[in-house]
């Protein structure tokens, strides 16, 4: 009926260890997911979507069919109100009024964490916004915290409106908010999130920030890059080669 | 008592009508027979003992949803030193029981315990059509650039994070944390000479407190933990 007393304290050894064992390995190698989106290889095939298809149909997301109820965890926004600060009269002729990608920006520094009341949505160690729709109480104050608008509530069934399921992953239910994971599930399993894998013109890449060597961290040196609404301080990790 | 028949006859009427639904499911053999469960051809041992399954595998499936989302931990050792991955219907029911109406079903409506809200949301494997997802996996014109753009992925994941993530399902010494756990809790239920009703709540007990201590450990995703702790 009872723990042993013996059982107790391997697994209370073997806790803290793991513990330890935990620290030390983010202080070894540490890791900071994050993207680089190519806007101008983007922008090349306009009407492409595969990423956004291979995403949603990896992630069971719903075609709604009023826009108002619209779930989208990875979609193209014209540049415009994707870069609201970048706007001006004179706005390059390759951007203006052109879709640029975005999605959520696992920010280091995310506001929609913050104002979680049940702690549904939570920031990982290795630095992605995570989501529990366990835990979702469906109140969508981080709808209203998020600048970028990455969050989505499901405001009816999708089940109704998914022509086919994948097994792979869960659906959301009714009265649950969802947003881009950056495929926790697939990085688990060592493959790239669904997206990248998906761009035909590579101009997704994902990779580690901490490591100096990443494919990310070489792009960041030799691009100059933006990102979406820096002035609000939420230090948004996807970043955009204009 | 001149109405004595009268009465008699309606006593007798409302007494079997009241005992009707007893009667019916005595005649029927319907009280005695237990839920008509179709058992897995493949599989013959479960995660965990039976009698444990029988009485708590919802504690089971809310520790496993825990490990997998808010510790990413998603390998599992039963008591048997087996190692699952942790999926719901990517184990539980693509691996085993492959029907859920055999299965989940026949036992939930036999004990009236409503559909659990798992089915909101986890996917009935039979909801996907194998055809229609195949074949769509297959139209999709897939980019040339495909193969090399995959391989690149990984590449640079790996270079990336030493691949700390993966607590791949080989890898059983990643999971060293599930383990006296999961002994634990088999010991229990095996220990058990389980009455019925007393049962799952003595079990519920030693749970409560070895999932406890889990979630004070936190045996971190990456395994990276974990993996360096045996």
């Amino acid at each position: 009926m009872t723990i042993t007393r013996q059982a107790f304290f391997r697994m209370t050894g073997l806790a803290a260890l793991a513990q330890a064992g935990r620290r030390l390995m983010a202080a070894v190698a540490p890791r900071r997911w994050a993207m680089v989106v190519d806007a101008q290889k983007c922008l090349r095939d306009q009407g492409c979507t595969r990423c956004i298809q291979a995403c949603h149909r990896a992630h069971n997301v719903p075609t709604l069919p009023r826009p108002n109820h619209q779930v989208a965890w990875i979609w193209k926004e014209r540049y415009e109100r994707a870069f609201p600060s970048q706007r001006n009269e004179y706005t390059a002729e390759t951007f203006k009024d052109k879709p640029v990608l975005v999605l959520c920006n696992h920010c280091d520094n995310p506001p929609c964490v913050r104002v979680c009341p049940t702690r549904a949505t939570w920031k990982r160690e290795d630095g992605l916004v995570m989501m529990d729709w366990h835990r979702c109480i469906g109140c969508r104050y981080c709808v209203a915290a998020c600048p970028y608008g990455s969050r989505s509530f499901n405001w009816v069934d999708p089940r109704p409106h998914l022509p086919e399921l994948t097994a792979d992953f869960p659906t959301r239910s009714k009265g649950v908010v969802e947003k881009c994971t950056f495929c926790e599930a697939r990085l688990a399993q060592g493959r790239p999130p669904a997206c990248v894998e998906a761009c035909p013109d590579k101009a997704l890449v994902f990779g580690n920030l901490a490591d100096p060597d990443s494919e990310v961290r070489k792009l960041l040196r030799a691009r100059y890059t933006i990102r979406r609404k820096p002035e609000l301080g939420t230090q948004p990790q996807i970043f955009y080669i204009v | 008592m001149r109405d004595r028949g009268i009465i008699l006859t309606g006593l007798a009427l409302f007494l079997g009508l009241v005992t009707f639904p007893a009667w019916y499911n005595l005649a029927r053999g319907a009280t005695s027979r237990g839920p008509d469960i179709k058992l897995p051809a493949t599989e013959k041992q479960c995660v965990a003992p039976t009698a444990y399954m029988r009485a708590s595998h919802m504690d089971l499936l809310v520790d496993w949803r825990e490990q997998v989302v808010r510790e990413g931990n998603r390998t599992y050792r039963a008591p048997d030193g087996k190692v699952y991955t942790v999926s719901l219907t990517g184990t539980c029911m693509l691996k085993c029981h492959t029907v859920k109406e055999d299965f989940c079903d026949r036992c939930h409506n036999y004990a009236a315990v409503r559909s659990p809200y798992c089915w909101d949301c986890h996917v009935d494997p039979k909801l996907v059509k194998p055809l229609a997802h195949g074949s769509a996996a297959a139209s999709e014109p897939r980019p040339s650039g495909s193969g090399s753009s995959t391989l690149a992925g990984p590449l640079a994941y790996a270079r990336g994070s030493v691949s700390a993530s993966e607590p791949r399902p080989s890898g059983s010494g990643s999971s060293t944390l599930a383990g006296p756990l999961a002994y634990a809790r088999g010991s229990v239920s095996a220990s058990e000479p389980r009455p019925s009703g007393s049962g799952s709540s003595t079990l519920a007990g030693p749970l409560a407190y070895a999932r406890g201590s889990v979630s004070a450990s936190e045996p971190r995703p990456s395994g990276s933990g974990s993996r360096s702790a045996p």
